[in-house]
């Protein structure tokens, strides 16, 4: 007997669509690998925030956490590039077209070792974008060799025990200029929604560093990097709640408990203190609180470092066009005869 | 050793005409780099080229910025022959570091200008010797102190000028164009000319045997250098977006980019450029970037030379896989990396072709001349935009940093092609499509750029396995049947390339094949081999694939020279691969040391071959 569930009326976003049509292809990844979580928390947000599907270019290099572009946001573009290099073809692309909308996927391999230059560039030259470090600190796709990010003393079935000091992206990202740096955990879903709300509402280039366990080479017990570490040692700097330009603000906080940022495109973050005393627009106290961290072994997550006055992404540096490259015409592409005489005019 | 003694207020002796050689002779100027000779170089070859003298100026410069010597040859040909020559007879000895080997490079009756107080031996007697006070010339112009050494440079200007019978009028016009009016300076080297033109008529007594006379051969023509000359064309293709690296000898190409643009692309509206320049951190992101830029929809472009074409091998891969347009010239020189960096040589025919892994092969444009510098400057774009590939554009140091006379260039003869791109109006005509799907039969797909408003336009572009939906794949049928369309499509690329051009065909018994540079060279060399009744077809290649006229040329001929400037015969060895059956007939003629190949070299390689 065939029985007729009430299939409750699908919520629709601001901009009409289903938060089915923000999906991808199906994951390949292995069952519980942190990057499907992250890909979760993309399509929910974007639904959310109704962001553009047609507006919006994927890239990503290359690695599991690569391949997942092809897993959330079916209706936008999406260029999966080469290992490492995805920044520059990122850059090629929002350069020409800067309507749209950059979501970047990129590993801890992608970025911190064969990618170091391209990252460190990407961030001098602040590319309007999310940048998203799918970070598990170990080769996923080449099975289970260290990446740059895994900690001292960390063991590895395939490559033994990591003498190696680690490097710390989001310190890169600070010291390289970034304006929105941020660290988050693949199991704190509430915070990596906050969090890229808050990096699409932002004016440049946008970092987040997620740890994202890989189930399969790098969640054992004595992981820095695994499931069970996370949630046992992850440190909030503060609660996030991130309010859209047009909400009012509901959020109840009391005077000096919490920093509300205001972003470039009028929404808000309010950052509930818990940790004292830590200022995310303060350059100099970010870095020191990440040194400190390495230091002492803390996971500390949330919004590290954010800065909105004054910055210049690479459309302001080039003094380019508001019409986007991409879109000229064939007249406004080639110059006319006479300007060809006159050029040639020079050199009779 | 000879002794020179000049006497002033004397009439130079005359030497009758026909012993005197009008407008068919080499000026060699040898100075130490970083000495500013390149302006009073400059001014020589203009002056003659406003004289209506066919001209030709060459830099051979060393990978220094001060000290090393550097030499720069101007050719006049009576004849409009372009090439090197490989005789010298007018030296301009500035460099006491290599005056014994330019003195001994002088043919026999060559004339010898050099700076009076240095003190060298004039060990030939078959040379004709003049000394120039240029120290007291320079401090008697006045000049700031710290100009000296430039504009001692101007002395030798004004020496030749009068020896030579360069009309003065005429350098002031090339000084007028190269200091783009600047008065000031202007004045403060022709003062040092004018200086230098007086003492010669007041001093020097011996006739030159060597001698300018006005002709009215470069009317209507233009003199530029093939880099600037591709920039023009790219900018004149709509070039919307540029990465690069510098490295020599593109540099100037992206440097004449950076000229042009702001000249001629700048939105009158909003005073705001609609192109985007960007220096990148090296060459993997140069290429990186245009690789972006052309999927979102720009005409791209990058410019670079071997050791930035061999960082670029991986991203030319992804280019060719996942079908993105975009142009990368390579102004080709010695290898390896840093190499002979500054000397010429078609040293990545191969590599260029074959660049990346995985059964890679592209469209290469060879432009020979300035003027289809310009011409494949736009048209590569169109070929990269209907192809959905990258194309490269093969020139090198000798094209690209030299200065050609040339016809004016034409306008592009045909409107932009933009290849086959949906919109959303197309998409909802179309309804169904698939970005690697070949609906037309010729092996090019459709494709759609992001932000295209529409439900159906986004595709996954991976370099990985995919259909012809752009769905990842690992099925061996799905991607045999991805290479075969792709095969397709360069069938279809070698039906559209720029056909070669092929001359001297009547009562030919002999073939010979060349691209790129070497055109002039074997221009003048299909003359001497006349002379000695040999007569050769010339076919000159003018992209790879080879279209279907290269297969006839070489089936037509029992003997084909193939000519080269590198050093293993690169043309050669592909036209032995793509015609095996032929192989037997392709003869090798390649040289690879530097230098721009001459006539002679082309005509005795041959001679020998027929002898
Ligand atoms: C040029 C190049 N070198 C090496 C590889 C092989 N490779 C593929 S993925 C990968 C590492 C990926 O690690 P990471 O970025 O951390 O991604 P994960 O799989 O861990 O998510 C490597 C070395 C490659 N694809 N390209
Ligand atoms: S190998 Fe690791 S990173 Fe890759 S999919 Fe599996 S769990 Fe995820
Ligand atoms: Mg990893």
């Amino acid at each position: 007997m065939a029985t007729t569930k009430a299939t409750p009326k699908p919520k629709i976003n601001l901009l009409g669509f289903e938060q089915g049509e923000y999906k991808g292809a199906p994951s390949t990844l292995c069952p519980g690998c942190g990057h499907d979580s992250i890909s979760s928390r993309i399509v929910s947000v974007c639904f959310e925030l109704g962001v553009q599907p047609y507006q919006v270019a994927k890239f990503s290099g290359i690695g599991c956490s690569s391949k997942t572009p092809a897993y959330f946001l079916g209706r936008s573009h999406g260029f999966n590039s080469v290992h490492g290099r995805m920044p520059s073809v990122a850059t090629g692309a929002i350069v020409t077209n800067r309507n749209l909308v950059g979501l970047a996927v990129s590993g801890d391999g992608d970025t911190g070792s064969i990618g170091m230059g391209q990252f460190k560039h990407l961030v001098r030259r602040n590319v309007p974008m999310v940048y998203i470090v799918e970070n598990n600190g170990v080769y996923g796709l080449t099975k289970g060799q260290f990446s740059a990010t895994a900690d001292i003393g960390q063991k590895l079935k395939y490559a033994g025990l990591n003498e190696l000091p680690p490097i710390d992206l989001c310190a890169e990202a600070i010291i390289g200029g970034a304006t929105f740096v941020a660290r988050s955990f693949a199991g704190d879903p509430r915070q990596v929604e906050a969090l890229l709300k808050a990096a699409l509402s932002h004016r440049g280039l946008a970092i987040l560093d997620i740890i994202s366990p890989c189930v399969t080479f790098n969640n054992h017990e004595d992981s820095t990097k695994s499931y069970a570490y996370g949630k046992e040692h992850e440190e909030r700097l503060h609660d996030m709640t991130f309010i859209r330009a047009q909400e009012e603000i509901t959020v109840d906080y009391e005077e000096g408990e919490a920093i509300p940022v205001k972003m470039h495109d009028g929404s808000t973050i309010v950052l509930k203190k818990l940790e004292t005393d830590y200022d995310p627009t303060n350059r100099v106290a970010a870095l020191s609180r990440l040194d400190a961290a390495r230091e002492n072994q803390e996971f500390i997550t949330g919004l590290i470092y954010v800065k909105q006055d004054n910055n210049r992404t690479i459309h302001d540096l080039l003094h380019m066009d508001e019409q986007p490259l991409s879109h000229l015409s064939a007249e406004q592409l080639r110059p006319t005869k006479e300007a060809l005489d006159s050029v040639l005019a020079d050199l009779y | 050793m000879a002794v020179v003694d000049y006497q002033t207020e004397q009439q130079p002796a005359e030497i009758a005409r026909e012993d005197v050689n009008i407008n068919d002779f080499a000026i060699i100027v040898a100075t130490p780099n970083g000495s500013g000779s390149q302006t009073a170089n400059n001014t020589i070859l203009r002056a003659c080229f406003n004289m209506g003298i066919p001209v030709t100026g060459k830099n051979l410069f060393p990978s220094n910025i001060k000290g090393l010597p550097t030499w720069y040859s101007i050719r006049l040909s009576k004849d409009g022959y372009q090439a090197r020559r490989h005789k010298r007879d007018v030296l301009v000895a500035m460099n006491p570091a290599s005056f014994g080997d330019d003195l001994q490079s002088l043919e026999p009756g060559g004339i010898c200008l050099y700076p009076d107080d240095s003190r060298q031996e004039l060990s030939r007697s078959d040379v004709t010797y003049f000394p120039m006070p240029v120290k007291e010339l320079v401090k008697n112009s006045g000049v700031d102190a710290s100009l000296r050494d430039y504009i001692a440079n101007m002395v030798y200007v004004g020496v030749l000028a009068h020896l030579l019978g360069i009309e003065v009028a005429e350098i002031e016009s090339a000084l007028n164009k190269h200091f783009k009016g600047k008065q000031k300076a202007i004045a403060s080297n022709m003062n040092v000319v004018n200086a230098a033109v007086a003492w010669a008529a007041a001093n020097i007594t011996t006739q030159s045997p060597f001698r300018v006379e006005r002709m009215d051969k470069t009317k209507g023509m233009i003199m530029l250098d093939g880099n600037a000359a591709g920039a023009l064309g790219s900018v004149f293709g709509g070039v919307s977006f540029v990465a690069w690296y510098p490295i020599t000898p593109s540099t100037s190409l992206v440097d004449a980019l950076n000229d042009y643009l702001p000249e001629l692309r700048i939105n009158k509206e909003t005073n705001k450029p609609t192109y985007a320049v960007v220096q990148a951190e090296d060459e993997l992101a140069a290429i990186g970037m245009i690789i972006g830029a052309g999927w979102a929809g720009a005409r791209s472009m990058t410019a670079t030379s071997g050791p930035g074409l061999s960082l670029m091998a991986e991203f030319t891969g992804l280019a060719y896989f996942t079908e993105v347009p975009c142009v990368v010239w390579d102004v080709m020189r010695m290898g390896p990396s840093t190499g002979m960096p500054t000397r010429t040589g078609q040293t990545d025919l191969i590599s260029a072709y074959f660049l990346s892994h995985g059964d890679t092969q592209h469209v290469c444009l060879l432009p020979s001349s300035i003027k289809e510098c310009f011409e494949f400057g736009w048209r590569s774009f169109d070929l990269a935009e209907r192809l959905q590939t990258i194309v490269f554009v093969l020139s090198d140091l000798d094209l690209g940093m030299n200065q050609w006379i040339s016809e004016p260039f034409e306008y592009p003869t045909e409107p932009m092609d933009r290849g086959k791109v949906l919109d959303a109006d197309a998409l909802t005509a179309v309804g169904d499509w698939g970005r690697y799907r070949d609906v037309d039969g010729d092996g090019i797909p459709y494709r759609t750029l992001p932000g295209t408003n529409h439900p159906k336009a986004a595709y996954f572009t991976r370099g990985s396995g995919h259909n012809q939906d752009a769905k990842y794949t690992e099925r061996s049928d799905e991607w045999v049947a991805n290479l075969d369309r792709l095969a397709r499509k360069f069938e279809t690329a070698r039906t559209i390339v720029p056909t070669p051009i092929t001359v001297n065909e009547e009562n030919a018994t002999i073939g010979i094949l060349s691209y790129g540079s070497n055109d002039p060279a074997i221009i003048e060399a299909l003359d001497r081999l006349r002379e000695a009744n040999i007569n050769a077809a010339y076919q000159r290649v003018r992209a790879l694939p080879f279209t279907k006229e290269v297969g006839e040329f070489v089936a037509k001929y029992e003997r084909i020279y193939v000519v080269d400037n590198n050093y293993n015969g690169q043309m050669a060895q592909l036209l032995r691969m793509e015609y095996p059956e032929l192989a037997g007939r392709i003869i090798a003629v390649a040289s690879c040391d530097g230098l721009p190949l001459t006539a002679r070299w082309v005509t005795e390689s041959v001679q020998k071959g027929e002898a």
